[in-house]
């Protein structure tokens, strides 16, 4: 296990710089460079041709419609677009390539040179981006043997359904000036990318899927020194947590080796879920592409009326669109950074206020009751498998005196257990709230005929001791009761 | 240009070919005449040409994003020396990984 510096002395000590490569699996109907399908998963080599198998004599022809979309996310992160460029060969001997290359860009990325404001905190930082480049996925390895990992495999099984797939790799410029706030900030930039991923609708863009990966790049710097120290590159970091979790690792890892006099190597390190990072292949070593531009595709030379055109196609910036509907909704800026903290949350209270829910009911369902069942299934709000709609329609039987929110919660169980609809459930279950008088009634003097010593109480002016009459009746009724009627109900048989 | 039987040895091993000392004498040798054949180009291009990457003079050849039919698998792993779980079987890798 390596030693570790305490975060804080790390930070006393030295300033952090990030670096971040994030790939993007586009959601394209077809790969990158034929018609095999690129949807996801599939009996393994089920999606393959002569192309993305690199059979020899096969001609690759480029998607247009991965081009648009590795242009609009381009524009989206404010870059440049080049006015011509083209792809390379990236030559590697590795099984996840039949073809022994990656068809991929070098130094013609088809974007370049953008910036985003991210806001963590309360604080905004400008993270610029170097580039935006295309390429294509790998095929998928599993390492059969003893151990599974690839180290200790007697032999490795490989699917080339992915291989193919379009791939967009997204890389910042060092990010300095973060201090602590380094792994936050890393954090906050991949939740940003997979919220705009989503909003341009190129990308499924879900971590544990493997749509989205990043390769965390972080180095110190001794504090007063403005020259950058040698970085690691961590990969395998498949979720937020984890991105956050590997940069602050390596910060703490690399704090202790160079406090200790030692010099840090320039290397990738593979992120364990566990918490803790391991050395992978050393970069000196491996690092020898050979990059030569492609013979078998022709450049591609977006034309400016092209990209005006694919502009004016850019969803509404997330911070945007988060502003204006703070200000439709009427959130404060609290209630807005708990909606934006919890994941997903934001898109499912705009659909089931549009679906007919005030946005307070809204926000109060799904930060509450439903966040808590989600965090109990350990699922993500999203799949929990309660729809905005549904959500509307329990707040609209609760509107309605139907049900109180007690009752509600009935309810979702029973859509949550497939029971069908909120007013299916009503109905299955028998939920629905007795407003009928005469049966509130008998219950009510059932109640008093039970506590003679609490009724006469009442009568004689306690009027708190309601409570206890009015909870007895509740129970009666199994909850099932409009507690407000059965209080006014009591109080007027007893005055 | 003399290209040494280290700078060979080195894309052998990059290329995953094992080659003996005795082959990296004889092939080292060999390659740098293909080479310097290769590079008697540039001394007819003057600096004012770029070189060419592409015979074609085309740019933008886009293909519409529509599935086409893949291969059958058994096609596809029909050709493979060694298949297992309707996967292709590799010797283990060592040390490296993408
Ligand atoms: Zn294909």
């Amino acid at each position: 296990m390596d030693e570790l510096m305490d975060y804080d002395d790390a930070m006393a000590a030295y300033d952090p710089v990030l670096g971040m490569e994030v790939h993007v699996e586009l959601n394209t109907a077809s790969k990158m460079f034929c018609g095999c399908d690129n949807s996801p998963g599939g009996e393994p080599n089920t999606k393959t041709c002569p192309v993305c198998l690199g059979l020899p004599g096969s001609l690759p022809v480029v998607n247009g419609k991965a081009v648009e979309s590795a242009i609009r996310i381009g524009l989206a992160l404010n870059c440049q677009v080049a006015p011509w460029c083209r792809f390379a060969r990236k030559n590697y001997f590795y099984p996840d390539m039949t073809k022994n290359f990656q068809t991929s860009q070098y130094d013609e990325p088809i974007c370049f040179d953008g910036h985003l404001n991210l806001e963590v905190d309360g604080r905004t930082y400008r993270i610029e981006i170097e580039r935006v480049h295309m390429e294509e996925d790998a095929g998928k390895l599993t390492h059969a043997g003893s151990t599974g990992r690839i180290h200790g495999a007697e032999y490795s099984l490989v699917d080339y359904n992915r291989a193919g797939t379009p791939l967009m790799e997204i890389v910042t410029k060092p990010i300095r000036g973060l201090g602590e706030h380094a792994p936050a900030v890393g954090r906050a930039y991949m939740a940003h990318l997979r919220e705009l991923m989503r909003a341009l609708d190129v990308s499924d863009a879900r971590m544990e899927a493997g749509n989205m990966r990043c390769d965390a790049n972080v180095s110190l710097m001794p504090k007063g020194s403005d020259e950058l120290g040698t970085r690691t590159e961590t990969k395998n970091v498949n979720s937020l947590r984890s991105v956050e979790g590997a940069l602050r690792y390596e910060i703490q890892r690399q704090g202790a080796i160079l406090a200790g006099g030692g010099r840090v190597h320039q290397e990738t390190r593979h992120w364990h879920e566990e918490g803790w990072t391991s050395p992978g292949r050393s970069k000196e070593e491996a690092e020898d592409y050979r990059y030569f531009p492609e013979p078998d595709l022709v450049p591609v030379a977006p034309s400016r009326a092209w990209v005006e055109e694919l502009r004016a196609t850019l969803p509404e910036p997330p911070a945007q669109r988060r502003a204006r509907l703070q200000e439709a909704w009427g959130f404060t800026d609290l209630e807005m950074r708990d909606v934006v903290g919890n994941e997903g949350s934001l898109d499912l209270i705009a659909a089931t206020v549009a679906a007919g829910a005030t946005p307070a009911a809204a926000r109060k369902w799904w930060l509450g009751e439903l966040s808590r069942r989600a965090n109990e299934a350990g699922v993500d709000l999203s799949g929990l498998g309660v729809t905005p709609a549904q959500v509307a329609d329990v707040q609209a039987l609760v509107d309605a005196g139907t049900v109180n929110d007690k009752l509600a919660r009935q309810v979702f169980d029973g859509v949550l257990a497939g029971e069908g609809s909120p007013a299916e459930v009503v109905e299955g279950r028998g939920l629905a709230v007795v407003s009928d008088d005469g049966a509130l009634g008998a219950a009510v003097d059932a109640a008093i005929a039970a506590n003679p010593d609490v009724a006469q109480k009442i009568r004689d002016g306690k009027v708190q001791a309601a409570g206890a009459l009015i909870g007895q009746v509740m129970k009666a009724m199994r909850g099932k009761a409009d507690a407000a009627r059965v209080r006014a109900i009591l109080l007027e048989k007893l005055a | 240009m003399a290209l040494s039987t280290a700078d060979v040895a080195r894309l052998a091993e990059l290329a995953r070919i094992d080659l003996s000392p005795h082959d990296l004498e004889r092939l080292a040798p060999q390659l740098d005449v293909i080479l310097d054949a290769v590079a008697s180009v540039s001394e007819v291009a003057g600096a004012d040409v770029p070189p060419t990457s592409h015979a074609l003079p085309l740019t933008n050849v886009f293909r519409a994003d529509l599935v086409r039919p893949s291969l059958p698998a058994e096609a596809v792993l029909g050709g493979a020396p060694a298949v297992e779980d309707e996967r292709f079987r590799v010797p283990r890798i060592l040390g490296e990984e993408q």
